[in-house]
């Protein structure tokens, strides 16, 4: 049983990103940055109790043939020391062993299709297994040549990652593969502080009745979500706004289309989430921060925080 | 129970309360153990005694595979039974009972990542060699941190997780008896007293104005992390069951403050709590932190904090005053850099003939796909026949990692003006390092010694932090620094690394090896430094910053073998240049 989501004291801007990212699964995932014990895993864990059913069509492994019903939305961890066999599907030993039969065992990728692929310490990750990643994200299809077996199935996930910045940092061609970034911090507020001790506890000792207490509220951050998806592509955004959005990248300097790109859907899947049908600018400024940090042209050794670049840009834009 | 009385209690006895804590609630994660030798003993056996009888133990060595640590396919059984068996990793292995980890502070960051991991989930999970399994694992984990240098300590991820650090180094239990130390009650009272409370009562409460209290304290000493209050709580609570209470009662909370929250401290409170007898000034830190704690404060939130204070361990205290305490020490400021196996992992490059064992992987498939057409000349009923030489292990392919050593020379005779274009210089290659994802390292020296301020890292963050607070003035200690940058070297040639060394300096040596400051000698030994890193063939390049280059450096240079790069007034790009153009050659 995973803490509630709606429990989770402060971190207001790690909640935004995991429930944009929950609405529209293009805008390319969340990377959580932050120091020891605050809160990342457990925020990224509880979104998986949030999620919607989907058509089982579109989740899970598809080897072709048609599949019927509702599924829970895939919600897979991706362990350290994971092998590349268990990550892009293998052979199946079982099957080879005991009867001689070639057959495809899928692997994490193929389950986190439709879904969320989750990676705890992400800079950890090793290279080689992020290779792997960064090739099928940008594909969305999962293609193993391996052991005599030729097999492609769509592998379309949400990739979230969390990891603390001391450990080392992320190679820049994984980072530029989030949608959004997120940096958490310790609230410094006292009382806050206090609120998180009470809700861990509470949780810790009772988690059944802890998630009773909160029962409603997750429903109602549920049903957030699921209007958001369901309205999303009525959602449309008006000239002024895109033109905002564009003169907001070019101030910053961030780089690519990409960035552009997240900057409006992330803005769409806002004001979807807000139960709005106009994305004004006031949805680009909230998501700026979160679609663009990590995509500024970067001088690694510019003390200026990223954050604080668009901050400027914004407050010169408005001016 | 504990002697809080008279004498201060020592971190010996603190440790066998930890223990029985943790045998009370093992929720509580562990304790990190720093020094303490044979009294280490005591205090497992004091844990074990507080475990049902069949609790596993294992020891979780620096050098572990991810076979064994997380488990995986069974080969012999596999082989055997011709078809698919598992087994079980360490984690799997010590559900329930304790895991050491002995030498912590050399446990490489991929290890770590995955005893944390294991520890947030409280399942082990396995996804390796067509093996998708998940095993129950909560355990107890106890580190031995055998670190000598204040920087080698056991890695923060992992000891973020556990509640207890102790630093045992000090104990007077050292020069005594173990047994002369046994806690009152002695453990059978105490442990009939846990299960007492085990079964059936309901749990400990804890008031509100303990829950604050604890979180106060924590936010006094500038503990960010919310697990430390957390265990906190919980040691609190366990205390309590300990004594019989069904209520945390104060001392309980003092406990829990003294030893949870205290080793945890990075900074003295501001307000005016309790004056330390030393008066140590407040750390210039955190300047987004200083707000909280002047709220009015309940009494109780005032013992707590000045029972944190009075039990501040003495190394914290230093650290503080030093001012080198951050949120959390990164994880690598410890003498191992990346381990680097060609036989364990890195991008895969097929699988060559050869006896799996000794790091090298056994590749199941293409060991089976070797035997295959063998099986009807071999004769076998249905079962699959392999032969040793049949036997396929996994290649890999590691680039050997390049480190970077930057030696700079932050002496007075540097003039600031040269100190600051090297300290540009150095950013802009430690840059190009992190692009490369190559590591490195940072040795300055001024005054009377060297001084590795940054240990092999990729953290370009700490790097750039470690670079700024380079301090400059004093003598030139050239051989000093020469001698540490060839030490950093030849460790990380033997854990399989490229070492580089870039030297920049004045070249004008005035304090000799052994701290005096005559002239001649601190030349001679400059020289004898230099030529060391010659004759081991360390690649490196010396960087002439003085004003006016003399033939000194060149001389230096040359007993290095070093690329001699005389840069006057170069600005931090052409030495930036010119420096990556030499370690390319």
């Amino acid at each position: 049983m995973s803490f509630p989501f709606s429990a989770i004291v402060g971190q207001d801007e790690m909640k935004l990103a995991l429930l944009i990212a929950a609405v529209d699964a293009r805008i390319g995932g969340v990377m959580v940055f932050g120091d020891r014990g605050t809160g990342k895993s457990t925020a990224v864990r509880a979104l998986a109790a949030l999620l919607p059913s989907v058509p089982a069509a579109h989740a899970g492994y598809q080897d072709g043939t048609a599949r019927k019903g509702q599924v829970p939305v895939p919600f897979v961890d991706l362990p350290l020391g994971a092998t590349e066999d268990r990550v892009v599907g293998a052979l199946d030993l079982e099957r080879a062993l005991g009867s001689g039969i070639k057959a495809f065992e899928p692997g994490l990728l193929a389950r986190a299709n439709g879904g969320f692929l989750y990676i705890d310490e992400v800079n950890l990750l090793e290279d080689h297994i992020v290779d792997l990643l960064l090739d099928v994200a940008a594909s969305g299809e999962n293609v193993v040549e391996r052991e005599g077996l030729s097999i492609r199935h769509p592998a379309r996930f949400v990739l979230v990652g969390s990891g603390n910045p001391e450990e080392g940092e992320l190679r820049p061609q994984l980072l530029d593969r989030f949608g959004l970034s997120v940096e958490v911090r310790t609230p410094q507020d006292l009382t806050q502080r206090v609120e998180i001790l009470k809700r861990c506890d509470a949780f810790e000792r009772d988690p059944a009745a802890f998630t009773e207490i909160w029962r409603r509220s997750q429903r109602k951050t549920q049903n957030r979500i699921a209007h958001g998806r369901a309205m999303l592509s009525g959602v449309t955004i008006p000239d002024a706004v895109l033109a905002y959005a564009s003169r907001l990248c070019m101030a910053v300097g961030a780089d690519g289309l990409r960035g552009e790109l997240t900057l409006m859907r992330s803005a769409r899947a806002l004001a979807a989430l807000d139960g709005v049908e106009n994305v004004g600018t006031v949805h680009v400024r909230q998501v700026a921060p979160l679609a663009l940090r990590h995509r500024l042209r970067r001088n690694v050794l510019d003390e200026t925080g990223s954050t604080a670049r668009i901050e400027r840009a914004l407050e010169e834009l408005a001016a | 129970m504990n002697s809080a009385g008279d004498v201060a209690p020592d971190a010996f006895q603190d440790a066998l309360i930890a223990a029985r804590l943790c045998a009370i609630d093992p929720e509580l994660g562990g304790i990190v153990l720093r020094g303490g030798g044979e009294l280490r003993d005591a205090v497992i056996a004091e844990l074990r005694t507080g475990l049902p009888t069949s609790a596993p133990v294992r020891r979780l060595p620096s050098h572990i595979d991810d076979e064994r640590l997380l488990g995986g396919i069974d080969l012999t059984a596999t082989l055997a039974q011709g078809k698919r068996v598992t087994r079980a990793g360490l984690f799997a292995e010590a559900d329930g009972g304790i895991i050491i980890v002995p030498m912590a502070e050399r446990l490489s960051d991929a290890t770590v990542g995955r005893i944390t991991a294991v520890m947030d989930a409280g399942t082990a999970a396995t996804e390796r060699d067509g093996v998708a399994a998940r095993y129950g694992a909560r355990f107890l984990t106890v580190a031995f941190d055998d670190g000598i240098e204040p920087e080698e300590r056991a890695p923060a991820a992992l000891i973020e997780r556990v509640a207890f650090w102790i630093d045992l180094t000090a104990s007077r239990a050292l020069s005594l008896h173990g047994g002369d130390w046994a806690l009152d009650p002695p453990a059978t009272e105490a442990l009939l007293a846990i299960q007492r409370f085990y079964g059936g009562t309901p749990a400990v409460q804890a008031p509100d104005e303990i829950v604050s209290a604890l979180a106060t304290t924590a936010a006094a000493l500038g503990i960010d992390s919310a697990r430390a209050p957390l265990f906190a709580l919980r040691a609190a609570r366990a205390s309590a069951r300990l004594a019989g209470r069904t209520t945390v009662a104060d001392e309980d909370v003092l406990l829990a403050a003294r030893l949870v929250l205290a080793p945890r401290a990075t900074r003295l409170p501001m307000a005016p709590a309790e004056p330390e007898a030393d008066s140590t000034p407040p750390p210039p830190q955190d300047s987004d932190a200083g707000e909280d704690e002047n709220g009015e404060q309940a009494p109780l939130e005032d013992l707590v904090l000045a029972a944190a204070l009075a039990s501040l361990p003495k190394d914290v205290l230093a650290r503080i005053a030093a001012g080198t305490v951050r949120r959390g020490r990164p994880n690598n400021v410890r003498g191992a850099g990346a381990r680097q196996k060609s036989g364990v992992r890195g991008r895969p490059m097929g699988a060559r003939a050869g006896m799996p064992g000794g790091g090298q992987r056994l590749s199941l498939i293409d060991t089976l796909r070797s035997a295959a057409p063998w099986q009807k000349l071999r004769g076998t009923d249905g079962r699959i026949a392999v032969r040793r030489d049949d036997l396929r292990v996994r290649r890999f392919e590691t680039r050997a990692e390049a480190l970077t050593i930057f030696a700079v020379d932050a002496s007075g005779s540097s003039a600031l003006a040269r100190l600051a274009e090297a300290k540009g210089a150095v950013e802009l290659l430690l840059a190009e390092a992190y692009v490369k994802r190559a590591q490195v390292a940072l040795i300055a020296f001024r005054g009377t010694l060297a001084e590795v301020l940054l240990p092999p890292t990729r953290s370009l963050a700490r790097a750039r932090r470690s670079l700024a607070e380079l301090p400059g003035g004093g003598g030139t200690p050239l051989a000093a620094g020469l001698n540490a940058a060839r030490e950093l070297a030849e460790a990380a040639r033997a854990r399989g690394q490229t070492p580089f060394i870039v030297v920049l300096t004045d070249g004008r040596a005035n304090i000799a090896a052994d701290g005096g400051s005559v002239r001649a000698a601190a030349e001679a030994d400059a020289k004898e430094a230099a030529k060391a890193i010659g004759t081991a063939g360390i690649a490196a390049a010396f960087v002439d910053i003085s004003a006016r280059p003399r033939p000194e450096g060149a001389a230096l240079a040359a007993a290095m073998r070093a690329r001699y790069l005389p840069l006057p007034r170069a600005d931090a790009t052409t030495m930036h240049a010119a420096v990556s153009a030499a370690q390319r050659a």
